[in-house]
Order: C-alpha cells, then structure tokens, then sequence
C-alpha cells in the first residue's frame, strides 16, 4: 500500500489547487486591502494603517447596519424555525407513501431560480400584488395596504430562500433517532406530548442546532432580499459591501466591511464547530 | 380523540408552509400568461403575448446565450474536479483527510459577496480585466463544494471490489476503467453536472460582482430589469426558468435511469 499513498494527492490535486488560489489567496488579499489607503484621486495605496476600520465606527451609520445585519439573521433562524420543525416532524412521523415525493417537493424551490422566487414577492404584497388584490375585493380594505420594501416583506424573501435548509436539517436528525426508544418511552407510561418532549425533542436537537447555524451564516452574508424586497433603511451588511466596491470603488474600505463580515461568521463557525462539532450540517446537504 | 386532532393540526400546518413556499413560484406562472400592461392582478383573460414578446427581445436572448454556455462550462470542470477529488476522500486512507474534507466543504458557508470581492481584487492585481473567464472560474469555485458532497455520497456505494474482480478475470487497467469504473461513476457524474449547472444558471450575488455589460447572464439581467418596474415580461421569463430548472432534474433522472436499465 506504501506505494500507493501519492494517489490521493493526485487526485486532490486539482481541488486544492482551485480553492488554494482562487479562494485563499483571494480572502487574504482582502485583508491586505483593508489596510490600504485610498487617494483622493481614488487610487489605492499600499499602506498598514487602521483608517478604514476607523471610518466604519466614527459613527453611528455603520455599525448600525451590522447591528441590523446580525438582528435581521436572528429573527431568521426563529422564524425557519418555528416554521420548519413541524413539517419536518411530519415527514418523520408521517406514514404517507408519498413521503419522498413531499421531501422532493420542499427541495423543489431550491432548484428554482433565487432571483425569480425573491422578485414574485412583490406579486404577492405588492400594492396590485396578490393579497391586496383580494383584500380590496373583499371590501376589507379601501386602499392598498403598504407590505413591500420593510424589514417584514426582506424576512419574507429570506425565510422562502432558508426555510428548506433548515427543514432538512432537522429532518436528517429526526431520521436519525431509533423509534424503539419513543415505544419505551411510551410502554413506560409517557403520553405522546411527554414522550415527545423527552425523547425525540433532544436527540434532535443537533439538526436543530446545524439548522440554526446554517440559516444565520447565510441570512448574514445576503445581498439580493434586502436589495430587492427591502427600503432604504433595510440594507444590511452584503449590501453595503456590494455599494462601496462595485458602485464608489472604494476597494480599501469595502475590504474593510467584508473583512468584519468574514471576522463575525468566522468566530460564530469556529465557536460552534469547538462545542457541537460542524459535520452534522453538511450531512443534510447531501 | 386528541391523538387524531393533534396529527391533523401538524398535517395542517405542514400543508401552510407547502402553500407559502410554493406562492411565489405559483403567481409567477399565473401572471405571466396575464395580457395586461402591467404584470399584477387581476387576471384579464389568458394570452402568450409576454412569451412573444420575450422571444423577440436581443439583449435577453444574447444572456440566455451567456447563461448556457457559462453553465455548461462549469458543470465540466467542476465535476471533473470535484470527482477526481472526491474519488480521493472516498477510495484512500491519508493523513488529515477529515479536515481537507471539511476544508474543501466550507466555502459553502462563505457569502458570496465576499467571494464577489476577493476575486475581483485578485485579477485588479493581476492587472486581468473582468471577462468571462472571469465568471467560469468564479462559478467553478462557487459549485465545487456542492458537486464534491452530491458525488461523494454517490461514490460511496461503488465497492473497490468490482474493480479488483475485473482485473483478477483478465481485464486491463484501461479496459477496467471502461468497463466497470465508468459505467459505475456515470450517475455521480450526471449529478454531480446537473448540479453545478443549475447553481451555475441561477446565480446571481457573486454574478453580480464578476458581469461586465457584454457577459450578462440571465439573473443579470432580470435585476437591471427589476430597476424599473416589475414588467409582466419578467413573469414571463420567471415561466421560462421555473420551467427549465424543473425539468433539467427530470431530464436528468430520467436518463440515469435509461443508462441504468441499459447497463
């Protein structure tokens, strides 16, 4: 077998290669930028000062977007939560035969361009949107209700992109747990509801964890729902990223923002994975 | 009594969220075919006028065009990498295969704005300027940690048995590979392609960071659209895409399962 041991590196050798250079280098090359300064001339300059994280916490303006960057992901997870434990203790429990077709189906808008399913809210809550529509018709309203471009209408957007995510995280948890363990539970005297909350409520709670930890990276690092289903007061952090670099050209600074970007998902992932172990997230993915 | 009522509740409550989740996909399909001006309701009747409408229009044609090919190209390389790669975790013992592994998966948890920036900073330094070179590269790393867990879940089930017995009947290295190594990978590799190529044409983000004026891809594009106003003729393109993007996974599917009974 010894002379076998070069063939893996072989293997990995495109792989490593790819994310060596075009995304480590390329991360560390944001770093280095965020010391840099910019020219009036808008110019970059090498340079190691501090100038650019200096500019983010002079006042108030920025921080507050990441203050609503992470405030925004919270309200995320719970909502994917509570909206997504149910129906994947349904799949769990459920006796259907066509169990896989409804995982296939919840998987479904995956595959469906994010671009398209984020604009159609605006079909939907805009003020000729869907619900307006009918509400007016109904006679319970004289004027549209204004429901697009707040914070309500980007959580919208958000949690149809991650609610899938976490769904399946909780899922492939739930799947995990050997029934005969709920009939003792239950044969030992527990109602449903105790048997419930003792037995298979815990040994979820790794999915639920992993699910939680997906939807809050994600939800963090998002540029198209605030974009597009949000006003003027809800951009968060990607937004502000995406204005600095690509709309004033000020390479040093956005540095700067996505470098804290990175720092906080950094910390959040590294202290997860040392508590709770980071495998469990990429099992549901597969 | 209470059993029964409880389960319906969760039966209930599953059936809320299919309907939220399938909403906006639902009213896109509804109102494209709406002959109205503009793309809201009410319904005025049924027409195709929007589909004419987009078939004629150059500029979306021309990212359609983009979109192909810049799909087609990543889902190549990706799973050529990415097979090769997870041929390695899969087949062979090596030192620090576990953090390679996660290495390999984590950019997963990387926004894309951040992989947006840090590419294009890297060619600014290279003195490159944005091409669609640009975008295959850019679209290949941004799939690669997907095609590698998809096709490493494949792999799994492929014994190295199979290959040893060949050999040990007569068969040589090339004619093994041929023979039983290939036809084993092909589901791995159609997944693994299908994949990255949807990821690759639905991407947006890091799209947005990497797209010049000339190289413009169908997300793209809807987002300039967006800008102005939501125009029936974005729910007609949103038809076309929610389309294609279902029936790629079938196509998929249904061939792997044509190769299967033909093997």
């Amino acid at each position: 077998m010894q002379e076998k041991s070069w063939k893996p590196w072989a293997l990995l050798g495109p792989a490593l290669s790819a994310v060596f250079f075009l995304l480590v280098v390329p991360v560390c090359f944001i770093v280095v930028y965020s010391f840099w300064l910019r020219a009036p001339t808008g110019a970059d300059i090498p340079a190691f000062q501090f100038g650019n994280y200096a500019k983010f916490f002079a006042d108030f303006f920025y921080p507050s977007i990441l203050i609503r960057t992470i405030r925004v992901s919270l309200e995320t997870v719970a909502l994917c939560l509570i909206m997504g434990y149910i129906p994947a203790y349904f799949f769990y429990q459920s006796q259907t035969k066509f169990k896989s077709l409804l995982l296939l189906l919840i998987m479904l808008p995956f595959w469906i361009s994010f671009i398209i399913r984020t604009m159609s809210w605006i079909n939907i809550l805009g003020d000729t949107g869907l619900i307006n529509y009918f509400l007016i018709k109904a006679g319970m309203l004289s004027k549209p209700l204004g429901m697009l471009y707040n914070e309500g209408s980007v959580l919208m957007g958000l949690i149809q992109y991650l609610l899938p995510f976490m769904i399946l995280n909780i899922y492939v948890s739930l799947e995990g747990i050997d029934k005969s363990l709920i009939e003792a539970a239950r044969s030992m005297g527990c109602t449903e509801w105790q048997a419930f909350k003792e037995v298979t409520l815990p040994l979820s709670l790794p999915g639920v964890s992993a699910g939680c930890l997906l939807v809050f990276v994600l939800t963090a690092g998002t540029y198209l729902p605030p974009m597009i289903l949000g006003g003027p007061g809800n951009e968060m952090i990607a937004n502000l990223i995406f204005k600095r670099v690509i709309g004033t050209l000020d390479w040093p600074f956005g540095s700067a923002i996505s470098v804290m970007l990175l720092t906080l998902l950094v910390v959040i992932v590294w202290t997860y994975n040392r508590y709770l172990g980071i495998g469990q997230i990429f099992k549901s993915l597969q | 009594m209470l059993k029964i009522s409880g389960w319906s509740l969760i039966r209930l409550y599953t059936i809320l969220i299919y309907a939220f989740m399938f909403a906006p996909i639902v009213v896109v399909l509804v109102l494209s075919f709406n002959p109205e001006q503009f793309g809201s309701f009410p319904m005025k009747g049924f027409s195709l006028r929007w589909f004419v409408k987009l078939a004629h229009n150059e500029p979306i044609l021309h990212a359609f065009k983009n979109s192909l090919i810049l799909g087609s190209l990543t889902a190549v390389f990706s799973t050529a990498v990415g097979i090769l790669a997870a041929m390695a975790f899969v087949r062979y013992e090596f030192p620090g295969k576990n953090t390679l592994n996660t290495l390999l998966i984590s950019p997963i948890m990387i926004p894309e704005v951040i992989l947006g920036v840090a590419l294009l900073l890297f060619i600014r330094w290279l003195q490159q300027p944005k091409s669609f070179a640009l975008l295959v590269i850019g679209h290949v790393v941004l799939t690669l940690p997907y095609v590698l867990l998809i096709v490493q879940a494949r792999l799994v089930g492929i014994k190295r048995e199979y290959e040893e017995a060949a050999m040990v009947l007569g068969a040589n290295a090339l004619q093994t590979f041929k023979e039983i190594t290939l036809p084993l990978l092909t589901p791995a590799i159609l997944a693994g392609m299908l994949f990255s190529f949807t990821i690759s044409f639905d991407d947006i983000t890091a799209t947005l960071f990497w797209a010049t004026a000339q190289n413009q891809t169908v997300p793209v594009k809807i987002f300039g659209m967006l800008r102005n106003s939501i125009s029936p003729e974005i729910n007609a393109l949103g038809t076309v895409m929610i389309i294609l993007t279902i029936a790629a996974p079938l196509l998929a599917g249904y061939l792997s399962r044509k190769f299967a009974k033909g093997a």
